[in-house]
């Protein structure tokens, strides 16, 4: 999800007795449960798809910061101001406990940061779209944070133990970021007239790229069938757009906003909602870096890394100083 | 782009007075200094933590997955150094 389009490097998944015997020793720890840790063998491809997959979601978390901290500076509130502050802070940690995780792969955080700034790894789909009231906060507390947990809550059981250890903690802070959301939205859906229309298209706008913050469906994936068997996925994307759908659906109703969806029904033999699939063409055309803000991101980030360039190697050089003044006391 | 990575360093945090400290999870700093203060604001965003060590991961030795048998294999058949070994009759009492 925050991984949306992770391919495995493999053609297909194996039977245990098409393994090596390693590789089967492999397998059969994590169909057993144990958790993988970054000295035990394994494959490289379960190597570089968890890479992929937590760079990836590294990222999002960084990139994530940009809708969000758009709306710092105009904050209708102290108090809203300082609760945004707070959660984009947030997101920022939690791109640091993956980049952590990552490099317990051999992969460097430098490296995954050069990756992201030249194109080479990708970001989740949904921060390419603009923030363009503060009623858009509310709808990414709500929605985004919310798809997002849909996503992370099974994955702190995922196999790779630094990954899952990761999740455990974003898990425990997620849940603020969604509840801020929604108060944002029950405020505004409470308020006036123009207020309630800020709240409902905020609501149009980011309902279907929420949707594709699941991915395409992956029923029939290689890829997907063997992050499964790896367990670093754990549920099919349509099995997960469907929780989340389900979930969400009755929250709008509470708030009195209407789901931009015509076809959206209660199923009652599936128990669960019918609804339409979002724009798909949009979607991959967003992923191959057409979202309406894609360029202003990647500006963004490169530009930070730039304009920090001087203090990180400051620092460096400082460090290094203190060191040899250290040694010649010595 | 820089190519000058901050060294890692692994982080314990102590979650109330009284506590040992536990391992968090790691970070990037370039110096000591620095690696409490982001420690500070990575891991102890939420009242975590009352105190906190940083050391270098590279100055960390660890005991390596292979070695798990001969380490603690032998521990196995010398169940009496748990005290559940030993049944002390309900007369007694406590024990």
């Amino acid at each position: 999800m925050y991984a949306q389009m992770v391919k495995s490097t493999g053609t297909g998944v194996k039977s245990l007795d098409e393994m090596e015997p390693q590789e089967r020793a492999f397998q059969e720890r994590i169909n057993a449960g144990d958790k993988i840790e970054p000295k035990d063998w394994m494959p490289e491809g379960y190597r570089k798809n968890l890479i992929r997959q937590i760079g990836q979601h590294a990222h999002s978390e960084i990139v994530g910061q940009l809708p969000e901290g758009n709306w710092i500076t105009r904050a209708p509130t102290l108090e809203r101001k300082a609760i945004l502050l707070a959660k984009v802070q947030d997101e920022a940690g939690h791109g640091l406990y993956l980049y952590c995780a990552a490099e317990t792969l051999g992969v460097s955080r430098d490296e995954l940061t050069e990756m992201l700034l030249d194109g080479r790894m990708k970001y989740s789909s949904i921060f390419n779209y603009p923030t363009l009231t503060w009623a858009d906060m509310g709808a990414v507390g709500w929605l985004v944070d919310g798809a997002a947990i849909m996503n992370q809550v099974p994955l702190q059981r995922t196999s790779y133990g630094p990954y899952a250890r990761a999740m455990v903690r974003i898990c425990k802070e997620e849940s603020f970021h969604q509840r801020q959301g929604f108060d944002i939205m029950m405020t505004m859906a409470k308020g006036t007239d123009a207020q309630k229309h800020m709240a409902q298209d905020a609501f149009n706008r980011f309902w279907g790229p929420s949707l594709m913050m699941f991915g395409p469906s992956d029923e029939n994936s290689v890829h997907s069938a063997q992050s499964m068997a790896w367990k670093i996925k754990m549920n099919s994307n349509d099995e997960l757009r469907q929780k989340f759908v389900d979930q969400t659906v009755p929250q709008a109703e509470y708030l009195g906003l209407t789901v931009p969806d015509e076809n959206l029904k209660w199923n009652e033999e599936k128990g669960g909602y019918d609804f339409s699939q979002p724009d798909w063409d949009e979607f991959f055309d967003v992923l191959r870096g057409n979202g309406p803000e894609t360029t202003e991101r990647m500006e963004a980030r490169n530009k930070a890394w730039d304009d920090g360039a001087w203090v990180r190697d400051g620092m460096m050089a400082h460090a290094a100083k203190k060191k040899a003044m250290k040694v010649a006391a010595e | 782009m820089s190519t000058n990575d901050w060294p890692l360093w692994e982080i314990f945090i102590r979650g109330a007075h009284g506590l040992s400290h536990r391992h968090v999870g790691s970070l990037h700093a370039p110096d000591a200094e620095m690696a409490i203060k982001n420690a500070r604001d990575v891991y102890t965003r939420r009242k975590e933590g009352v105190s906190i060590w940083a050391i270098e991961s590279s100055a960390i030795a660890a005991s390596s997955p292979e070695d798990k048998g001969s380490l603690y294999d032998p521990a196995d058949d010398k169940v009496y150094r748990h005290p559940t070994f030993f049944d002390i009759p309900d007369e007694v009492g406590a024990m």
